[in-house]
Formats: C-alpha cells, structure tokens, sequence
C-alpha cells in the first residue's frame, strides 16, 4: 500500500476492524444509525452508541429491536434525507434480505458493514462470506476489505459512491480475520473528511406542500400520469438498477482516485494484483483470503513457480474487464472461495469463468472451497493446492466440474 | 399535568366535539380511489387526514391501504406517502421520525397505517419495538378482521367461527388477538379504539392523538363488505350494529385514563348492548358458527363490557343478555 503522498493531519491508531468501521463512519457524519447487535458486529454497534451518547457524534441512534427493523429504519429515514448506516452480519444480513432489495429498488444511498460470518445450520459464529454473497443478487454494490485501513477508508468511500450513483453500498469485512485482529490504522482528520465527502444531497422529496408517494404499486408496462406523461414500468425502473450498477464501475474508480489524492491510499482499481504481470499462475481471492494468497505466493517463488495473486475487491458490479486483462497471461488461475453456490461452485470462480468466456482465452480455472465457518486458512494448504492443480494440468487440464473443499472428508 | 411512568410528563387534553358542521371541509383524499364499494377504510382515512389537515407524512405496509393509494404514476392521495415491506410498518415510521430530526425537518405528522395483518400478525415486532423506544409518531390499524388484500384469509384478529379462504369450511377455531391491550400494556401516552362507521369520534380521537407527544395507537373498526359477506350498502348498519352489540367498544385511554367515547358512551350510560346474534347473523362469514360459538363469542362480549364499564366508573346499566 502507498504511503500518503501529501502531508495530511493523521494519527495511527492501533484498533481492530470493527472500529475502524465505526470509526469511518463517524468520520462521514452518519446522522442516522439503526442496529441490531450480532457476533461478530456487536462492537460495531457499542462504538457507535459510545460516540452518540458522548456526543462526539451528532447522530440518531436507533436500537432496534431485529436487524428487519435496523434496516426499515436506515431505508425511510434515507427516503426523509438522512445520510444512514447500520452494520451486521450472519444471520442479521439474512433477516435484512427483504429490505436489501427494497433499499435498492429505491435507490437510496446506504452503507452497511457486513463482518463476514457463517450463516447456519448449524451455528457457527466465525468467518466465511456465505452470508454477503447470498446477497449478491439484491443490487447493492459489494466491496471486500483485506485489512484494517481498508475497511475504514472503504467505509468513507462507501458514502461517497452510494451518494452520486444513488445506489446502497456494503462493505465487507472477514468476521475475527478482521473485525476482532489490531492493526495499526491511519485515522483521517474530520477536516479532510469533511472536504471529501460533501453533505448528502437527497434525490427523495417528502414535503407536504408538494406530496410524492414512493414505491406505489407498479405496473408491468409504462403507464401515463395525470399531465400526459409516460412514465416507467417496473420493469424500467429495474432496468435503470442494472443499467446504474453498471456505470458505477467509473464513479467507484474515480471516488478510488479522489480518494489517494486527498489521503494518500490508491483503490482506482476494483481488483488487487500481486506480482502478476509475469505470473503462469494467478492465486485469485476475496477479502482477507487474498492476503494471505500473497504468503502463498511467496513460498511458490521459492521453490520456481511464477506465482501472482488476484484479489477481488469489488465484487458487484463484477469488474470484468480488470478481471480478463489480469488473467490474459495466466496459464492457470486458482480460484479460492470462502463461500460456495451449493450445487454448483463458489461464487467468484463462476464470475471469472463467465468473465473470461468468449475473450479468446486459455487459463485452466480450477475451484477450492477454503475457511468455512472460521477453518484456518493457512498459506501452505493453499501453495499445496496450487501445486496439485499444476499437476493436474499437464494431465489435460480441462476445467473441472465441480469443486475441490479443503476439509477432512 | 400527570406524571407516570417515574419520569415521562404527559399533558392532559380536552375531549373535543366536532360535528358534521364544523368538520374541516379540507379533502386529502381524491373522489375515484380503487376501494371496494361500500369499503369503511375510504371513509376512516377521509376522516384521519382531515384531523391531521394534511401535515402528515404517511408510511404503509403491504394493505388495502395500497390499493387505495392508487398505481404508480397516479395517485389518489394529497399527502407525501412512503410505502413499506409488510413488517416493517413501524420500523419505517421509526426511520422517518429519527431521519426528520437529524436534518431538522419538523411541522407534521408521522403517521403509520397499516391493516390488522400488518398490525396484529407480521408488523407486531416492528410495531412494539418502536412504542417501546417511545418513538414520536401515531400508529393507526384499521381492523377489517383478516388479510382483505389478498382475498380473505384468517388473521390473528379473525373472529371465532368466521368463514374465510384459509377457515373455508369450519370457521376460525380460535378467538382473536385484543390488539389494543397489547398496546396499552406497552404504557405509551395514548391507545384509542375508533369505529369507521363513527368518524367524528375518530375525527375527535386523531386530533387529541395529533397533539400529544410519544407513540399514540388507534384501533379503527373497519367493516369490510366483500369479506365479511355483507351488502356494500350495509357498511354503516353493520358497523354501529358492532358497537351496538358491544362487539366493538369505543374508548380511548389517555395517559393512562379509561374512558368510553361516543355511542360506547351513550349505551354506558343508561342505554343496553343488544344481543350479539343480532350482529353475526347479518354476516355470510357466520354461516357456519355453531350455537356453542356465539354463546362463547356472547360470553366474552359481555364480561369485556362489564370489565370496561368498571374501568370507566360506571354500574348497573348496560348489561347485555347472557347466553
């Protein structure tokens, strides 16, 4: 990571991921805050309240009584035009599913920290990404945090990007791997905050003296309003969603950009490389898993393997084409998941292979399900599985069905 | 000026009159909606919008409340409407309210409306939740006795013995839920039942509710002539016939305060509750009630009545027939 090219007021603090979302989103001056608490999140919820109720932080807090209702509560109070933010994990972010899609078909300018967790049954409290990536389909924007620094600066990020393309963002964060691990982190001045991320400027009206009704009942086909106008079928309105998430691509690398120049952090780019313009094979992961891919590329050079890695930061909108360009060389990519499909693969692995479809490329794709519900992953289990996939290519290798886990069984 | 609860301070309001001449003559809701004719929810919302004169912001779950807010682009309501996911209807007013004081916006209402499947059944947590963080907003129900948007089924407020699409051919087994007590048990500043077929005292009951602080929740009876098997045209007599027969008793509870309103009121007072058969038998939802139901349907109406009339301090008149 750059250091920052500017002098900036900065202090380091040594703290652990859960507070450095709080603390991100104190620094963007959340005025409203609704949260249910849920291992591994609650400390998220307990900073906010501290900062609230010692009036560090002019804000509303809500405590709700189920993260349904923290979410209800952060969608209408966006609609009333306040800038909003709750956090959650697991199960919560489960419970949430309804209002996720209700958030993004009203196109409202939401963050939510998801600390990455196991969802059940049975009960597990530790980390995975099951529960973030069974959201994918709900039009939030997804990124994926590696560290500490990360995820506060994503979090202030996160309002920058869902203020100017009117869609919620939610930034991911490994359960433990993160939320419960110090580290020291580079903690903005509010002044510079305050320069970079602009008040939020509502695009929901609720005035009585001009009354607007949102989310009546919609029709299938566009339909004509009182002054002759036609205006937009459900389906439109949906369009407009994917047409949005699309674009945002551009307003996510430029607010990445915006970003280094006022604090010295470069995210422009939606993936993570790792010494991967001479790689024959390319580690690919998400979150903290890439991290530790990099140790794993480390001891593969070591013993003669061009080894690069490919983190995925954001994961919706898919960045595609960063994705092809990456992989243009690779002889084999190796994807590891800290999710799965059920019935079909992780979910990254068929994102690349989707990706790469039709682009004239060759890579052998191979699937590793890794660290669910907290199993260690080590960076040695995951150099072994890069060299058994290795072997396995110079015996044909064709892309495999379905997916290999690393597990007892 | 009372003080209940240890520390909450409440005002003590004026009982207000209003009558058909001096009723704002204001409308917020258009002639031409998509209700049902003959529909009692027309009439209460007519009613509840002019006692808050507009200045309301208005959250609705999945309802017949929907319905009658029209399809999008048009609409057939003059106040600013946020719709809401069918649980959610009291977390939504929570946002409102929370996200009007962080950017300073003040100078209305925020009114959450729901029916009694998004009140008693799926909207109960969302609900409790906000009255226990004394969320400043007014909560109304308006009970047409089950899920009437989607064509009839059973709710948790369905009468014993009602026939309805998920009790089509025994009746409802089970007695309903006294949405109200709950409410009341949550000790916030004001719970009121209303009757759609009386709406000056709704009117009266709205805007006492308008002036006071913290959650207020009115109950509104609501006949619904398509599922409870009625005429349309008979909306109004089966509505009194409710209040008439005590299955429905006005009242509202003011800090505390037991009173009965209206013709509750009037039949407290020296008047007598007519036998409850004369109200179910107008009914096709009833067809199947056996005897044992109604004289179990005629018991409780009873014991409530006399458990209301000793709340509001009044003896010896009123009864209704037992058994």
């Amino acid at each position: 990571m750059n250091q920052p090219k500017s002098v900036h007021k900065e202090e380091f603090q040594l703290i652990d991921g859960n507070r450095a979302a709080a603390l991100g989103a104190k620094l963007s001056r959340v005025q409203v805050i609704a949260a249910y608490p849920i291992t591994p999140q609650t400390p998220v919820t307990e900073a906010l309240s501290e900062f609230v109720e010692s009036k560090e932080l002019d804000s509303q807090y809500v405590a709700v009584e189920s993260e349904h209702s923290a979410l209800a509560v952060c969608t209408s109070a966006s609609i009333a035009g306040a800038r909003a933010f709750t956090a959650t994990s697991s199960h919560g972010l489960a419970y949430m599913h309804e209002m996720l899609h209700w958030a993004a078909g009203t196109r409202l300018p939401l963050v939510l920290a998801c600390v990455n967790r196991a969802i059940g049954a049975p009960w597990c409290v530790q980390n995975d990404q099951q529960d973030s990536i069974s959201q994918r389909d709900t039009g939030w924007i997804q990124i994926y945090a590696r560290n500490n620094q990360e995820i506060l600066d994503t979090v202030i990020q996160a309002f920058r990007i869902a203020e100017l393309v009117y869609i919620p963002v939610m930034v991911c964060y490994d359960g433990y791997v993160l939320s419960h691990t110090e580290m020291p982190v580079s903690i903005p001045s509010q002044k510079d905050v305050d320069s970079y991320l602009p008040p939020l400027k509502p695009h929901t009206i609720l005035d009585t003296n001009n009354p607007r009704n949102y989310n009546l009942v919609t029709l299938a086909d566009p339909r004509v309003n009182g002054e002759g106008v036609l205006c937009h079928g459900y389906m439109e309105i949906r369009y407009l969603l994917q047409e949005a998430l699309q674009e945002a691509r551009k307003t996510i690398s430029i607010v990445g950009e915006e970003f280094e120049q006022a604090f010295g952090r470069n995210y422009t780019a939606p993936i993570w490389e790792d010494r991967v313009s001479d790689a024959d094979v390319v580690i690919v992961a998400m979150g903290s898993p890439a991290m530790e891919a990099s140790v794993s590329a480390d001891m593969l050079r070591a013993e003669g393997h061009k080894v690069g890695v490919l983190g995925i930061r954001v994961f919706r909108p898919f960045p595609k084409r960063d994705i092809v360009r990456s992989l243009a060389r690779a002889k084999l990519a190796v994807v590891f998941d800290k999710n799965v499909s059920y019935g079909s693969e992780g979910a990254a692995c068929s994102e690349i292979k989707a990706a790469l479809y039709g682009n004239n490329n060759t890579t052998v794709i191979r699937n590793f399900i890794v660290g669910l519900g907290g199993r260690d992953v080590k960076a040695r289990e995951l150099a072994d599985a890069v060299k058994k996939s290795l072997s396995s290519l110079g015996q044909g290798g064709l892309n495999n069905e379905d997916p290999e886990w690393i597990c007892y069984i | 000026m009372r003080i209940r609860n240890g520390s909450v301070i409440y005002e003590r309001h004026e009982h207000l009159k209003t009558t058909a001449v001096n009723l704002d003559e204001r409308e917020y809701v258009l002639p031409g909606n998509r209700m049902c004719p003959g529909c009692a929810l027309s009439l209460c919302y007519r009613h509840i919008l002019k006692a808050l004169e507009g200045k309301v912001v208005v959250t609705v779950p999945a309802s017949c409340l929907t319905v009658l807010h029209g399809m999008y682009p048009v609409t057939s309501v003059k106040v600013p409407c946020v719709n809401t996911p069918f649980a959610t209807t009291g977390a939504s007013a929570s946002g409102l309210v929370a996200g009007f004081k962080a950017i300073g916006k003040e100078g209305f209402t925020v009114l959450a409306m729901a029916g009694d499947g998004g009140t008693h059944d799926i909207g109960i947590q969302a609900l409790s939740g906000a009255a226990e963080r004394q969320t400043d907003f007014i909560y109304i129900c308006y009970n047409n006795e089950g899920y009437m948007n989607t064509g009839n089924q059973r709710s948790g407020s369905t009468p014993l013995g009602a026939i309805s699409g998920t009790t089509p051919v025994l009746g409802k087994q089970q007695r309903h839920k006294d949405m109200t007590t709950i409410m009341e048990a949550h000790g916030i500043p004001y719970v009121a039942t209303a009757n759609a077929c009386y709406p000056l005292d709704l009117y009266d009951k709205v805007r006492k509710a308008r002036s006071i602080k913290g959650t207020r929740f009115i109950e509104i009876f609501s006949p619904c002539p398509p599922g409870w098997r009625f005429p349309f045209n008979h909306t109004i007599r089966i509505g009194k016939l409710a209040v008439q027969t005590g299955w429905n008793v006005i009242y509202e509870i003011e800090n505390g305060e037991f009173r009965l309103t209206s013709a509750s009121e009037q039949i407290a007072h020296g008047g007598k509750l007519k036998p409850l058969i004369e109200y179910i038998r107008e009914q096709g939802r009833f067809k199947n009630i056996t005897e044992q139901q109604v004289n179990q349907l005629q018991a409780w109406v009873t014991e409530r009545w006399e458990h209301y009339l000793g709340r509001a301090g009044i003896t010896g008149s009123g009864q209704g027939e037992k058994d």
